[in-house]
């Protein structure tokens, strides 16, 4: 029997995240790296709709699990209904991307299961028959390459951006779509979750925005904002920052650049005093051109700039806005 | 409300890390700090002792450098601390870890149990998680607000790209905290004198070694992440590079 790699796909409220694609990618990548056979799950009330759309990528199969107490989603339903998929299907390696509903269940599906998940991947390398994932540590300063030494299944999760959603494989003819149906016994779920919602205000969109200047603890105070809002107005820019700032309350969390907050692709994202944690960076590493300013050489941000200025940030953005402002007028 | 804090030392965001002689951990000679998210959980299990009366225990597992995060959680409020002392629990994976608190605390009745939404230094995300279903509570991740219902707690769960969802829950419960729930506190002198006195249990590794296994996991090795990007540094003295850079944002990215 082959092994086989089971993306599971994404659904929340009846929509496929599409970061799932990229998870297909992933699992197209190590299919063809180790000869294993890749298939796909949608998992929720009625998947079966989902579970076409996926048909329609290169996998072998697709399955569409289904029960109506998977809807709301709960880590009780999901666990559950997931340990009773695998251990009927028994793949060797299950993938997921790292979203904050995985991050939710799949540690306890996993436990449950009595394995392990090695979470917010970036990269696999497969030497000498051995599956290594990659993932980043002491956020972003260090690579680390992870192997399992667990029977199968293998839990993986791989962080937002890591592969290309664009680049997952069609499939000449759709593939087949077996509905399996789960039993959540009653009990087993203890959570009840409310309607999902944003905060009432959402002022600015910075996705939309063509260029942003991005402040990070680097910063220092409040006050020194202001400078950063001067270069984002001679620039034509919008100001935005990491999660620390807006933690402190120093700018409205509308600002806030990273996975909890907005996902940008601007034409230049300027980072000022940003470090490069992890969490901001998925939320902004798709930029066209990143331009860095930080006092230590070392920080993470550097590895994704496309310029990198090591220095003193108040030194260095009083004269660059005047510069601006100089270019602007025509000088 | 009784809460159980899980708290860890991790090694300060800006020291430079270097690899120990086996590649596949770092030195140990750096400076150490609390890690952001569980100084975050710690606040937010003061502030619920101070609006439902209680108690806050801290727990941690690490080396005797450790014993620095509970002494400051002591000196912040937390009424006891409990340290599971022993080089060997840095190596140990989420798994273990989780089996290390479940089997330390397996004669005391939480009501709560609160840990970071993630470490600084491994980023998983686990352990909260896993600990729930070792111990076959309910939990719920990356929480920003927690209220006291009649029937358990109401949880504001964070979703991505400012999204967030209510919860009820039952307790016991294990809840994961996100960063910017609160605004953390200073430990005053008045705090800092009374932890001396403060009872802090220690639990060495012989007491859970029945409880844990072998890591289901394995750091092959630590290195520098390879470029794949092109950077180009700009340099000299800030007047200049500020020249370069406008040079570029107009010429190279047209931009200006």
């Amino acid at each position: 029997m082959s092994e086989t790699i089971l993306v599971i796909v994404e659904q929340r409220e009846g929509k496929l995240n599409r970061v799932s694609w990229e998870t297909i990618t992933a699992g197209q990548a190590i299919a063809a790296a180790t000869g294993w056979s890749l298939e796909a799950a949608v998992v929720g009330a009625s998947p079966a709709s989902i579970a076409g759309e996926v048909a329609a990528k290169k996998v072998a199969k697709v399955y569409a699990v289904e029960s109506p107490k998977l809807e709301p989603y709960t880590p009780d339903a999901f666990a559950a209904g997931l340990k009773q998929f695998l251990g009927a299907r028994q793949p060797k390696l299950v993938l997921m991307p790292h979203t904050y509903q995985v991050r939710d269940f799949v540690p306890k599906l996993a436990t449950a299961m009595e394995r392990t998940v090695i979470s917010d991947c970036i990269g696999f390398k497969h030497e000498n028959g051995k599956l290594i994932f990659t993932r980043q540590m002491f956020q972003g300063k260090l690579a680390a390459d992870v192997s399992f030494a667990s029977d199968a299944p293998w839990f993986g999760t791989f962080q937002n951006g890591a592969f290309r959603g664009d680049k997952a494989e069609s499939a000449a003819n759709p593939a087949a779509v077996e509905t399996v149906r789960v039993e959540i016994a009653d009990g087993v779920i203890r959570n009840q979750p409310q309607e999902v919602f944003k905060e009432a205000k959402q002022a600015v969109d910075l996705t939309q925005a063509e260029i942003i200047v991005s402040v990070g603890r680097g910063i220092k105070e409040q006050k020194n904002i202001e400078m950063a809002k001067q270069l984002a107005d001679a620039l034509g820019g919008d100001l935005a920052a990491s999660r620390p700032i807006c933690d402190s309350g120093w700018l409205p969390m509308d600002r806030q650049i990273g996975s909890s907050g907005q996902t940008v692709a601007p034409k230049l994202y300027l980072a000022l005093g940003i470090s490069g944690a992890i969490q901001h960076i998925v939320g902004m590493k798709g930029s066209r051109t990143i331009i860095a300013v930080n006092k230590d050489s070392e920080a993470p941000i550097f590895e994704i700039a496309d310029y990198a200025i090591v220095g003193n940030l108040f030194d260095i953005v009083p004269p660059l806005i005047e510069e601006v402002k100089k270019a602007k007028a025509g000088g | 409300m009784k809460i159980l804090v899980c708290m860890k030392q991790v090694p300060q965001k800006d020291a430079p890390l270097k690899l120990n002689e086996t590649g596949a951990w770092i030195r140990e000679d750096v400076s150490y700090e609390v890690n952001e998210p569980d100084a975050y959980a710690l606040e937010e299990a003061l502030r619920q002792r101070e609006k439902h009366k209680g108690e806050v225990v801290v727990i941690t597992s690490g080396p005797a450098r450790a014993q620095q995060v509970l002494r400051e959680a002591l000196a912040k409020g937390a009424d006891r601390a409990i340290h599971l002392e022993d080089n060997a629990f840095v190596g140990l994976d989420a798994l273990n870890t989780a089996k290390a608190f479940a089997a330390a605390v397996k004669d005391e009745k939480f009501d709560l149990i609160f840990t970071g939404l993630q470490s600084d230094d491994y980023g998983y995300a686990q352990t909260g998680v896993i600990l729930a279903e070792l111990l076959g509570w309910p939990h719920a991740t990356i929480i920003m607000q927690i209220e006291k219902t009649d029937v358990g707690i109401r949880v504001k769960r964070e979703l991505e790209a400012g999204y967030f969802q209510f919860v009820d829950m039952p307790l016991p419960a294990v809840l994961t905290i996100q960063s910017g729930i609160n605004k953390l506190r200073y430990a005053t002198l008045i705090g800092i004198k009374q932890a001396k006195n403060k009872p802090l249990r220690k639990v060495g590794l012989a007491e859970v070694q029945s409880a844990i296994g072998a890591n289901l996991q394995k750091i092959e090795r630590l290195y520098v992440p390879q470029k794949t990007k092109k950077t180009e540094h700009i340099e000299g003295p800030p007047a200049e590079i500020a020249k370069k850079l406008v040079d570029k944002l107009r010429n190279e990215l047209r931009v200006l």
